[in-house]
């Protein structure tokens, strides 16, 4: 039985201010960027500028968020997302506890709602959740009086995933307005490719997706109310033609195996983002991959490690990220 | 509403001067030196002293920029968060004589974080402290070293520091609003 009563979901305050010198941080958990403003991207990014120059010294720690307990639940296994949250509240002075589903009592059963039940009544001041169901973050919301963070839900999405995204190629290319980005493979199981179509079309950027039919969200290309506008282009190729960032996801294999995809060589052939099809985006392209890599099946070796590729970069960009996004969450108003 | 201006172009131009001269005077070595301000109005002013002492001794001193947003002792208070700039010091600070540069030195503890901000840096032989303003009611006990002007004030004046770096003009004016009731 939970002790957690239902919040009253507290909407967002409209028309942020955009004449204002101080921009207008609105949220108070981050479950997807579909409700971040422009000015709130923004802003994340100059926090990030400031994180990273925290990341540059001899002591990579300021005290920030000294006295406050960071949880992260994670209800599917992940190495760099978790080690990435980890080291970014550490870097904030904040103290984190890790909670592993597998040695914890949710293997004796325990419920979601009575987990969080427990990490309110022990004063968890921000929660990070993963969990395989969309939509499971929007729920902990409801009931937590602690800032929740979304590091992925079910085909969702992955917020923080699609800023440090965002930002890595803005660190390289100054904007992310009117660049043309991407994206290619798996995007209807693909959490970050929805995060990220929606952070980078608010930023206005011109998204391309390439995809199988199967592996594409269904109504894709006509006009759509709730989804951002993007373009398709089947052939990859064609597809890659003078961008100025390409991404790929990873393949899980259970997709050959579920019927969507008749074998991977088929993938390969038609969907592997390798050297000389990366020959036709822009010479200065960039090459991001939100990991883990399955190298030789979505992107070839060659270019995965090859001198346009940024994926290192994102896993590092990500400490400063999810620093600059604790701040902005918990860093101010104490809750 | 009440404005009064307590500093013209004219008056600032000459502060700066005279600071310079003092921090030349007292640092007998000026290879030693780092200047450094803080967000905001303290970094052009740093900049400000740093040319002043280049043109009257022929040397270059480095100038860094600090933000103290994650140092502050109030951030969870605040009902604003601040918005945190980056840092940057030029050159390492370890056995330099670093001079810190604020606008309006009031209750202190700005200092305080600025302190421990810089520690996070290195482990400077000495700092000091240079203010254009300083309009007392310390609650930590902090003094500067050079001060532009003395401005004993109430606390329901506000003292407010314009540069042509950031604000498009120099001066230095006291507002006095007695404390407004909010609407809620």
């Amino acid at each position: 039985m939970s002790t957690l009563r239902q919040k009253e979901a507290p909407a967002l305050p409209k028309n942020p201010d955009a004449t204002a010198k101080t921009p207008v941080w609105r949220h108070s958990h981050i479950l997807d960027v579909d409700d971040f403003s422009p000015q709130e991207i923004e802003l994340v990014f100059s926090t990030t500028d400031a994180m990273k120059e925290v990341l540059s010294r001899p002591i990579k720690k300021v005290p920030a968020l000294r006295g406050k307990t960071i949880v992260t639940l994670f209800y599917e296994p992940s190495t760099r997302t978790r080690i990435s949250f980890e080291l970014a509240a550490k870097n904030l002075s904040a103290d984190t506890v890790h909670l592993s589903t597998s040695a914890s009592s949710v293997t004796k059963g325990e419920s979601l709602i009575d987990s969080l039940s427990t990490l309110q009544a022990l004063g968890a001041n921000v929660v990070v959740i993963r969990h395989s169901q969309s939509g499971a973050p929007y729920l902990a919301a409801r009931y937590l009086e602690a800032s929740i963070v979304n590091a992925g839900d079910g085909w969702h999405a992955h917020p923080t995933q699609a800023l440090l995204d965002l930002y890595t190629i803005r660190e390289h290319k100054g904007k992310i307005k009117g660049l043309k980005v991407v994206i290619i493979g798996d995007i209807l199981h693909s959490r970050v490719a929805h995060s990220n179509i929606w952070s980078l079309t608010t930023m206005g950027a011109a998204v391309t997706l390439c995809a199988p039919p199967t592996l594409l969200p269904a109504g894709l290309g006509h006009e759509q109310k709730h989804f951002p506008k993007v373009s398709l282009e089947p052939d990859i190729e064609r597809a890659v033609e003078s961008a100025d960032a390409v991404m790929t996801l990873r393949l899980q294999r259970e997709r050959q195996q579920s019927g969507l995809l008749p074998s991977l060589r088929e993938y390969v052939q038609l969907y592997q983002l390798n050297e000389s099809r990366l020959a036709r985006a822009k010479p200065d392209a960039l090459v991001l991959h939100p990991g883990p890599v399955n190298e030789g099946i979505e992107i070839s070796p060659g270019v995965a490690h090859g001198p346009q590729s940024v994926i290192d970069q994102q896993v590092a960009n990500g400490v400063a990220v999810r620093m600059a996004l604790l701040y902005l969450l918990v860093g101010g108003k104490s809750i | 509403m009440t404005k009064k201006t307590v500093m013209t172009p004219e008056d600032m131009r000459r502060t700066l001067a005279r600071i310079a001269h003092e921090i030349i005077e007292r640092n007998k070595v000026l290879g030693h030196l780092v200047l450094v301000g803080m967000h905001t109005r303290g970094v052009p002013l740093a900049e400000r002293l740093a040319a002043n002492i280049a043109s009257y001794e022929s040397l270059s001193i480095p100038v860094g920029a600090l933000d103290i947003s994650l140092y502050r002792d109030d951030l969870a208070s605040l009902e604003l968060k601040p918005i945190v700039q980056r840092s940057d010091i030029p050159v390492s600070i370890d056995g330099k004589s670093v001079v810190l540069v604020d606008d309006v030195l009031y209750t202190g503890r700005s200092i305080r974080a600025a302190m421990d901000a810089l520690m996070d840096f290195g482990r400077p032989r000495d700092i000091q402290l240079a203010v254009l303003i300083d309009r007392g009611h310390r609650e930590l006990p902090v003094r500067a070293d050079y001060i532009g002007k003395n401005i004993p004030s109430s606390r329901d004046e506000e003292i407010q520091v314009q540069l042509e770096e950031t604000d498009g003009v120099d001066e230095v004016t006291i507002i006095y609003a007695p404390a407004p009731k909010e609407a809620p």
